[in-house]
């Protein structure tokens, strides 16, 4: 392939324009725009913008519970979108996250290490969670993965749905442990700004109904989160790791015949892809202080799954952009009485949200199976330096031949 | 110190009630095990042809229990959770009918599914991580529907948040005595009309041109067509028998779990026909039919070593440990395997 027909198939719609003009700019010149928009997207919730708040809930809660989807989808598009291997037990390894940080924190666990004797400070006992879980957690996708990843595709998809049911049973049965059905209860979170108005902290799920509250505060965290875990994936994409993942998604028997080591990589999407995972969970077990096994259903991994799905599997922004739409449409809709001036009984959309879900994905697979951003096949190696250099050369054809 | 509560707290080992009531527990388990079998069939024989694991089979699944409720509410029969008492023959009449109507709406469904969801996609050689989701969706749309749209269609008779009052024609009564285990009525009605059931199929299969045709398609779906098989007409008599049996093992399931018709009923129990499909080999007929007793009888005997909670991971379990040892199931993937 020459640069010059690499270049042509990067011109199609305004997707294709903006994304060629994105990649021909230098790293600090995507800083500069990138770094403004993330900060605009943190401020959202504080602007209160009439259409796009939602009047039902707080827009605080719903974005925080976005930037975990957004982690989640992160964490699947790794697995699904990058690697190919479909798992449809994903919540399991949020359970896992969860369940790690409300077992070490919770006083109603056996296992509560934050009390007297314990090795964990009241105060910082999330934050030192947080890679207990993640470790934990890619632990558990180690386990699952090394007998399981070499089965076949369909088989695989079926074995991680029946390890996500597995693992929210666990936490239902072993009572003594994790309290069953009853779930366990306060669940630590960071103990940051503390004064006398919040008296247990801003990141408290006291600290509600005012406009900077818990709920913007862990969406900004989480928005931390998100970047540092995108350049994490991005570079692993861009690297021998993530070249190996497309040669594996592509055509599996082929990678291997070519010398990639199939099973190690797939292993490792599946670690990482899992560690993300318990990140999230962990984020989850914090903010809502409270952990119960019905929220990790097998319901949840699909939801996850059409949040990778609908945004375009493969491609980081997009399912970011499935992750908003799967939490926020439900949350637009909930006690919304008109939409400019047509009324709609919102909260019964709402309700109805599984419908159109499915409606959704049905019409969605027939028309534009790819997602709404479709990831674009890059050329791996070199592809940044090669865009810089297509786009310079077709500017200076473009220029001799207007000459 | 954890690994102590561990054992002896939530999860027992209980060998003596196991062994105490081992033959009641087989006989209930292949009655359990016989509906998974039939269920089963349907995923396997679409995966066979279209190598696609229909997601939405569980949904067709608990249509045909909403079904079998319709026809027998048509009947005349009146929800009130009591037994009525017939007569033999005419219960058996009355169940007749109303698995015709389970069938009848469950095969209907199937092949609905098939010509609205799937048809659209395979004109587009749509890749099959594509057409999972579609099924995906497409279980989401039928479980809504019966949740929220049909309540409304029906004037709150059929479908909404709760389960269906009962309509039960059978009261459990014990027959006889195998090996001092008690066989009911019920386990006598399910097994017997699986048995029936699954010997039919397997006889279309293997033994009918309409087979030789569902099998020529698994094996080689090109060659089939240059053979004068019509690939269309196959993959639909394929949905078709998988929605018929899984409509006949939704009455049989709501004889032995009366409280069991609701939106949500399907899923779960669809998951572990797929498994069992899975277990003896997915895309094999028999495998299908053969995991499924197994997965019934091993849950059955799981639940009583372990506690009612520890069921269904005994099933999973067992998948993961099979599949470890033998990735092909069972009895390996072979609907298509040539045969004179």
């Amino acid at each position: 392939m020459t640069v010059a027909s690499f270049n042509e198939r990067s011109k199609g719609g305004v997707g294709d324009g903006f994304r060629g003009w994105w990649n021909s700019l230098a790293r600090p010149a995507q800083w500069a725009f990138g770094v403004p928009v993330i900060l605009f997207l943190a401020v959202l919730p504080l602007l209160n913008i009439p259409l796009l708040t939602t009047e039902g809930t707080n827009f605080g809660s719903v974005m925080a519970q976005f930037g975990m989807y957004a982690l989640i989808a992160i964490g699947l598009n790794v697995v699904v979108g990058q690697a190919g291997l479909l798992d449809l037990g994903y919540v399991g390894f949020y359970a896992v996250g969860a369940y790690t940080v409300a077992l070490l924190t919770s006083p109603d666990s056996p296992w509560n290490q934050t009390g007297d004797g314990g090795f964990l400070s009241k105060d910082w006992a999330w934050l030192a969670c947080l890679p207990i879980a993640m470790a934990i957690t890619a632990l558990s996708g180690l386990i699952l993965g090394s007998p399981t990843l070499r089965l076949r595709g369909d088989y695989l998809a079926i074995v991680t749905l029946g390890f996500g049911e597995i693992v929210r049973l666990l936490a239902d049965n072993l009572e003594d442990i994790t309290g069953g059905g009853r779930g366990l209860s306060q669940v630590a979170y960071p103990r940051v700004g503390v004064t006398p108005e919040f008296p247990l902290g801003v990141f408290s799920a006291g600290n509600v109904g005012k406009t900077l509250n818990s709920g913007v505060w862990w969406y900004w965290l989480s928005i931390v989160l998100i970047v540092i875990m995108l350049l994490f994936v991005g570079n692993l994409e861009r690297s021998r790791v993530g070249r190996a993942w497309v040669a594996i998604r592509e055509d599996e028997d082929a990678a291997e015949i070519m010398g990639v080591p199939t099973f190690r990589f797939k292993l490792w999407a599946f670690v990482i892809g899992a560690m993300i995972g318990g990140m999230s969970g962990a984020l989850y077990a914090g903010q809502v202080q409270f952990v119960v096994p019905t929220n990790f259903n097998v319901v949840n991994s699909v939801l996850f799954l059409c949040a990778v799905v609908l945004g375009g599997q493969g491609n980081k922004l997009g399912v970011i952009l499935g992750a908003f739409i799967i939490v926020y449409l439900p949350n637009f809709f909930l006690g919304r009485t008109e939409i400019l001036g047509i009324p709609v009984n919102g909260s019964q959309i709402a309700e109805y949200k599984y419908l159109f879900f499915g409606l959704a994905l049905m019409v969605l697979m027939i028309f534009r199976p790819q997602g709404l951003i479709p990831v674009r096949q890059k050329l791996l190696t070199y592809g940044r330096q090669l865009y810089v250099a297509a786009r310079r050369r077709s500017k200076e054809e473009h220029a001799e031949v207007t000459k | 110190m954890e690994i102590t509560t561990l054992v002896a707290g939530p999860v027992n080992f209980n060998v003596n009630a196991l062994a105490a009531n081992f033959w009641q527990l087989t006989i209930d388990g292949l009655a359990y095990g016989a509906i998974y079998a039939l269920v089963a069939v349907g995923y396997t024989l679409v995966y066979g042809v279209l190598r696609l694991i229909n997601f939405a089979h569980s949904e067709i699944f608990m249509l045909g229990m909403f079904g079998q409720y319709a026809v027998l509410m048509l009947l005349g029969f009146t929800p009130s959770g009591n037994v009525y008492a017939e007569g033999t023959l005419l219960t058996i009449v009355y169940l007749g009918i109303a698995m015709l109507g389970a069938m009848a709406v469950s095969g209907g469904a199937a092949v609905g599914l098939e010509r609205l969801a799937y048809r659209p996609l395979r004109k587009r050689n749509a890749p099959s991580l594509v057409f999972l989701i579609t099924a995906i969706g497409a279980s989401f749309v039928i479980q809504e529907f019966v949740h929220y749209v049909l309540p409304q269609l029906t004037n709150n008779q059929l479908g909404g948040v709760n389960a269906q009052v009962p309509i039960r024609l059978v009261a459990p009564e014990e027959e006889f005595t195998l090996f001092g285990a008690s066989v009911t009525n019920i386990t006598l009605i399910i097994l017997v009309s699986a048995f029936l059931l699954a010997l039919g199929t397997d006889v279309f299969v293997n033994r009918t041109k309409f087979g030789r045709g569902i099998r020529a398609v698994a094996q080689d779906p090109t060659t089939a067509t240059l053979m004068g098989v019509s690939r269309e007409r196959v993959i639909i008599l394929t949905f078709l028998i998988g929605g018929v049996l899984a409509g006949a093992a939704a009455l049989l399931y709501t004889l032995r779990v009366p409280n069991g018709i609701i939106y949500s009923g399907g899923f779960i129990l669809g998951i572990k026909a797929f498994c069992a499909a899975v277990l003896g080999g997915i895309g094999n007929l028999r495998g299908a039919l053969l995991g499924g007793l197994i997965l019934g009888v091993m849950e059955n005997y799981g639940q009583v070593l372990f506690g009612t909670g520890w069921r269904d991971v005994v099933a999973f379990v067992l998948l993961i440990l099979i599949l470890m040892f033998r990735p092909t199931g069972i009895l390996g993937e072979t609907l298509g395997r040539a045969r004179v």
